[in-house]
């Protein structure tokens, strides 16, 4: 398949699986114990009679399920992800809005713990079996074990409260008005202590894949041939070994984007991140079911476009899986 | 078998950490039979601060190592009956879709696929959030977004199982489809299902956990995601309350990831420790 085929191919598929989110979406609204009406409108009273009364008439909701259905779903094919009573302004501006910041902490989180995970990872199977192998296993261990909203509360703790060398709180200085580059840096000050927390689990992850991954490449047959050619253990390691174990890593990380997604919900609650996930957590508290759900979807969307993504790159960086298929 | 788990240090480690959670979840009610919920002393109490309260007491005066040991129920209540759904749905469909093929694996595979794509923290957070935090719903939101990987796991042992001579023979001695799937396949899957078993009990305690962090926790059930959510505000001056809890987490799901891989390099003699993370 050429590369646009299999572009094709994905995002059709990607179509099918948002639409069948949004199908799950209105049958939750449904099962959701109460009027759906009052559901939609946020159970805490937010709305008077006259609104739920619109709301059942826009909905359809005294006529069959299927209309319901097809109204619900050709609302969210138009962007229309319903209206937030609780913060008087369209689900989708509210996305829109927290979106940026969403994206800037998962990236960041996920090249900074790839790229540890994968060093961490080569390092611990070169070592095989000697106490930094142990050492470097054994936090993976540790990390792999601590809840993600635990370790964030306890980085504030050690490094805002007590140090006060990061800020704890936040994604900038409120009331610096800080312009151009000292904006960027005040962001990035920010940035680093939500995106290592959410960074430590998955580099824990990750590290484990990476060391099991060369693990596996360095017993196969190629590298007995590259060791009887008389190369150093050094030069197989990086030429031969690395480069067919990085792959299948890179894989399971890109599959692993869901998790990213649903850390940040935990990590931004933390930290006062203004992201899709904070706005997630606020939602919670309301019962604002529309803002909960379009935060659901535009989040599955979010996992979605990264597996694309990261899977068109794997077919550029390696020609061999677009012959495998 | 026994012996090579038995002889795993980081295996017996586990297995003794766990015990010791258990233990202190089952003898709770006797060690504090004024539950979990009574007010004993004036709020804040530091660690150590009065006897008798080891570990202080939260911002409504409540005893904190009580807290502590009733949350061990609910963790493992919640981590173990989850993780009992997860396999019951997929058990199931895996071995139907592995044993069968043709359509029944494609359509279960799609079916699996799509909650694979699905953010599933996200999911959980929706699911409780929209049929009211409870334990039964906690339980089961936690069963729907851990269920995938069993069904693949399972359809992959089934799909290399059937191919075997034994389930040639068996076809020959006349014995029924769903007989041989039963009686002759699905023992020989077992092993690498109790793995995944035991790290999806892992799992599940940390899911608990966060959702109840977040203020989806059953409200008539203390919990320890609950118990650092509460402390949330307070961290720059009570750092403890928040500080246990988190401890209590760390060590369950460390013993039950150890006892895994424990099981895990048992079963698999042949792979080592060297082949596995």
């Amino acid at each position: 398949m050429t590369i646009f085929a299999v572009i094709v191919s994905r995002l059709s598929k990607a179509i099918l699986t948002l639409l069948a989110i949004a199908i799950l979406n209105f049958f939750l609204i449904h099962a959701a114990p109460g009027d759906p009406a009052v559901v939609l409108a946020g159970e805490a009273g937010a709305a008077d009679e006259q609104m739920i009364e619109q709301l059942r008439e826009r909905f359809g909701l005294d006529q069959p399920m299927y209309v319901q259905l097809g109204k619900y779903v050709a609302g969210i094919v138009q962007l229309d992800l319903g209206y937030s009573f609780r913060q008087g302004a369209p689900v989708v501006d509210l996305i829109a809005d927290r979106l940026p910041a969403t994206l800037l902490l998962t990236l960041t989180a996920f090249v900074v713990s790839l790229a540890l995970g994968i060093a961490f990872g080569v390092a611990a199977a070169a070592r095989v079996g000697k106490p930094s192998d142990t050492a470097l296993t054994t936090m993976a261990l540790l990390f792999y074990a601590t809840p993600l909203y635990w370790l964030a509360l306890m980085a504030v703790l050690v490094f805002s409260v007590w140090f006060g060398w990061l800020p704890g709180f936040g994604y900038e200085t409120v009331g610096a008005n800080y312009t151009g580059l000292e904006r960027v840096l005040d962001i990035g000050r920010h940035l680093i202590l939500p995106a290592m927390t959410l960074g430590l689990f998955f580099t824990a992850v990750y590290m484990r894949m990476a060391r099991a991954s060369m693990l596996e490449v360095s017993q196969l047959d190629f590298v007995k041939t590259a060791k009887a050619k008389g190369l150093s253990d050094a030069v197989i390691r990086r030429r031969h070994i690395l480069r067919n174990a990085i792959l299948p890593v890179v894989t399971l990380a890109g599959l692993q984007a869901g998790q990213l997604v649903g850390g940040a919900v935990l990590t931004e609650t933390v930290f006062a991140w203004p992201g899709i996930g904070r706005l997630m957590f606020e939602s919670l508290a309301a019962r604002d079911y529309n803002t909960i759900l379009g935060v659901f979807l535009v989040s599955a969307a979010m996992v979605i476009l990264f597996n694309i993504v990261t899977d068109i790159v794997y077919r550029i960086v390696d020609p061999r899986i677009g012959a495998r298929s | 078998m026994w012996k090579r788990f038995r002889s795993n240090m980081g295996a017996m480690i586990g297995v003794v950490m766990l015990v010791a959670v258990i233990v202190i979840a089952l003898i709770a009610p006797l060690l504090f039979p004024d539950g979990p919920w009574q007010m004993v002393q004036r709020p804040f109490l530091a660690p150590f601060a009065v006897d008798g309260l080891p570990l202080g007491t939260d911002t409504l005066g409540r005893n904190v190592a009580a807290q502590l040991a009733y949350g061990a129920q609910v963790s493992l209540l919640v981590g173990l009956v989850s993780t009992l759904v997860a396999l019951l749905i997929g058990v199931p469909l895996g071995a139907l879709a592995g044993f069968y093929g043709g359509y029944a694996d494609e359509g279960a595979m799609r079916f699996t696929e799509f909650f694979q794509t699905i953010p599933n923290f996200a999911l959980a957070i929706v699911l409780v959030a929209i049929f009211e935090p409870t334990l039964f719903s906690i339980t089961l939101a936690i069963a729907i977004v851990s269920w995938p990987p069993v069904a693949r796991l399972v359809r992959a042992e089934v799909m290399s199982v059937r191919a075997r001579e034994f389930v040639d023979a068996a076809r020959l001695a006349g014995l029924s489809k769903p007989r041989i799937l039963i009686q002759q396949v699905l023992p020989n899957t077992v092993s690498p299902i109790i793995v995944m078993a035991s790290l999806m009990v892992a799992t599940a305690i940390l899911l608990e956990s966060s959702l109840s962090f977040l203020g989806l926790g059953d409200p008539n059930a203390m919990s320890w995601g609950y118990m650092i959510g509460a402390a949330r505000t307070v961290i720059r001056t009570s750092w403890w309350l928040s500080f246990f809890p988190g401890i209590a987490i760390v060590i369950t799901v460390l013993a039950l990831n150890l006892i895994g891989e424990g099981l895990n390099d048992a079963f698999n003699p042949h792979l080592s420790r060297k082949g596995k993370a």
